[in-house]
């Protein structure tokens, strides 16, 4: 099979861009989008190719750009809407929460709303506490949204792909460290399905499951913990809401510890969750030591380079938490 | 466009369809028969009537949480707003919505809304639907004086006048956003002054006068279809109920609700076809008599319905 190195970034170019022209309804909006190319540089390009009828530059106003997504997508448009920092969605939450999630139960069925939400997460740049939060906790709340975190490129193209044919308000939630990222993926179009897990190592001793950018770093911390003996399998669920339990589930089984690594704050983060379902699970007979969670310190990201890696999981933390598990 | 006689009878029994449903809606808020909250929009039906006469079937309304005059000049189906209402089955949403959700999208009824201001962006997206589809339609966004004081009224309204949406805003003006009055909430007494700010048109109308309504709105309506941008229109009317079931309304005097039942936008429209002899007594009397029927028609459906099952609980969470 012929394949293409993409980075992260170039691999959501490539989903927006097939799409697009695969779909005449598929449309981008967002703040800086269009000649600059998103903050991050992943539409570069598509406004010469697309047009600023189909790649709009919005005023800065968070509400209106996810409420009129929502609009459009309710009278049969499929937008994607960029947020530029996940912070800011915080700004547009009326429309996400109390509309977008809804419309669809609350109207009976009736009515369907399409849209994507692509907004960064995370931390490690040095923007400190108001460009740098993992919210997608706060998110796989509330009934009614999707909520999707690619961890490479591959994943990244397929299931954006995947997310812009929804009929569901999806928010799609990148890595700021992960853009630069490369991966060959094919050349030949394909598509990741939402709420299918990857194990993105395979072993025997312990099951990690990372999120995000944290599955890099397990990948990393597994090599050196193979080294020592110890095999990690490593679970990436790629998509939150819906999650594939059952993936977890089977290599908990099998391996009888589990580690939950990701970046949002420990205290109400998606890892309570999963350690909940799994313990709700028939998987809990087979655990021979607790559930452990290894997570984001409960407080807002800090500046100082040292105090920012300090808050968050690094591939030491992950070597230590792995290795007391399994010792 | 003008307005032929079946036109003016025809608007005339719609404010009046929406004066009987709200007046049984009142009774049944207070007989504890609607088991939620609900909020009337009598003394306000004139906005309704008059806007959404001058749109066609195809375009498309946002509402607001005072949402029934709007789904009824939209040409709802009674029975299936009564029943939803009444939480039932065979209501709008099968009962998960409820007066403030009640929403048609086939036919071009956005939807009311629980938010003060929620609808203001919708309504902006679906502007920019009818533009990237070249549809010419347009849409209708009603809301309150209370959402002119939200943030999404700034960035929609600008968002639609900077893209030229084809968006006709319509505040209602009742002068009360629940119990703050607009003399607490804003400096400028004329809210139509707003619209300069995004540099679109802004104007103020009788909110009362059902056909200086329609005119505005026809106006507003045409620019909107030939890409000439949106407008803002505020019409000052009065809601001659409490905001809600529990209102208590300890903030307006009884002859200030008085003053304005005289001005009734029903009464004034009465008298004007009589006037013109469009009307004869006698055809208003089959007129009430028709309503009423329908009214009735409406409630039985609703009661005779069922509830829904507690197997559709968990369903329409996400859609396939």
């Amino acid at each position: 099979m012929p394949t293409v190195e993409l980075t992260y970034r170039e691999a959501l170019r490539r989903a927006l861009r097939e799409e697009m022209a695969r779909d005449e309804n598929v449309y981008m909006m967002g703040e800086d989008i269009a000649i600059y190319g998103g903050a991050f540089g992943v539409s570069l390009g598509l406004l010469e190719e697309f047009g600023p009828e189909r790649i709009k530059d919005t005023p800065l106003s968070e509400s209106v750009i996810v409420g009129a997504a929502l609009g459009s997508a309710l009278t049969g448009m499929r937008p994607v809407a960029e947020i530029m920092f996940m912070d800011f969605i915080t700004i547009g939450m009326d429309q996400l929460i109390n509309q977008a999630a809804k419309i669809h139960y609350m109207y009976g069925g009736k009515a369907c709303v399409p849209m994507v939400l692509r907004t960064p997460g995370g931390s490690g740049t040095g923007a400190a506490a108001q460009h740098s939060q993992s919210l997608e906790g706060l998110l796989c709340h509330i009934p009614g949204l999707k909520v999707v975190m690619p961890s490479c490129p591959y994943d990244a193209l397929g299931l954006l792909k995947s997310s812009i044919r929804d009929n569901n308000p999806v928010v799609f939630v990148e890595h700021k460290l992960l853009y630069s990222g490369r991966e060959l993926v094919p050349e030949k179009e394909y598509l990741v399905p939402l709420g299918k897990s990857e194990v993105k190592r395979e072993g025997t001793d312990l099951t990690l499951v990372a999120l995000s950018v944290m599955v890099v770093r397990a990948l990393k911390a597994a090599d050196k913990l193979a080294q020592e003996g110890i095999s990690v399998e490593i679970i990436d669920p790629r998509t939150l809401v819906p999650l594939d339990l059952e993936a977890i589930i089977n290599s908990v089984k099998k391996t009888h510890r589990l580690l939950i690594v990701h970046e949002a704050c420990k205290r109400g983060g998606f890892g309570a969750e999963i350690l909940s379902q799994v313990e709700e699970s028939d998987a809990f007979d087979y655990l021979d030591v607790p559930i452990r969670r290894l997570a984001g310190s409960n407080i807002p990201i800090p500046y100082s380079p040292g105090l920012e890696k300090g808050a968050v999981p690094q591939e030491d933390d992950i070597l230590g938490a792995a290795r007391k598990l399994v010792g | 466009m003008t307005l032929n006689k079946n036109d003016l009878i025809r608007m005339y029994k719609q404010m009046l369809t929406i004066r009987r449903f709200e007046e049984k809606v009142a009774e049944f808020l207070s007989q504890g028969t609607i088991h939620g909250t609900g909020h009337l929009y009598i003394g306000e039906e004139a906005i309704a009537v008059g806007a959404c006469r001058a749109i066609e079937n195809e375009d498309y309304i946002t509402s607001t949480h005072r949402g029934h005059g709007h789904c009824i000049a939209k040409g709802a189906d009674l029975n299936k707003m009564m029943s939803e209402l009444l939480g039932k089955e065979t209501g709008y949403c099968r009962g998960k919505g409820g007066s403030m959700h009640i929403a048609d999208v086939e036919t071009g009824n956005l939807g009311a809304n629980g938010v003060v201001g929620g609808g203001i962006p919708i309504a902006c997206g679906a502007g920019i639907t009818i533009k990237m589809k070249k549809l010419k339609r347009v849409v209708l966004c009603f809301f309150g004086d209370g959402a002119v004081n939200q943030g999404v009224f700034h960035e929609s309204l600008n968002l639609a006048s900077v893209w030229d949406l084809p968006v006709v805003f319509i505040c209602e003006n009742n002068f009360y956003a629940m119990s703050t009055a607009t003399k607490i909430a804003f400096k400028i007494k004329d809210l139509s002054l707003r619209a300069a700010s995004y540099g679109m048109p802004g104007v103020k109308v009788d909110g009362n006068d059902v056909l200086k309504i329609y005119e505005e709105v026809i106006e507003a309506a045409s620019r909107a279809r030939e890409d000439k941008g949106p407008t803002f229109i505020v019409c000052d009317s009065y809601r001659w109920k409490g905001h809600s079931r529990s209102d208590a309304e300890r903030y307006r005097t009884k002859k200030e609700v008085m003053e304005w039942k005289k001005r009734c936008p029903i009464e004034r429209f009465k008298k004007y076809l009589l006037d013109k002899r469009y009307l004869t007594r006698e055809m208003t009397e089959q007129i009430e008599w028709e309503v009423n029927l329908s009214i009735q028609e409406a409630v039985d459906f609703a009661q005779k319905s069922p509830f829904p099952s507690l197997k559709t609980l968990e369903q329409d969470v996400y859609a396939n």
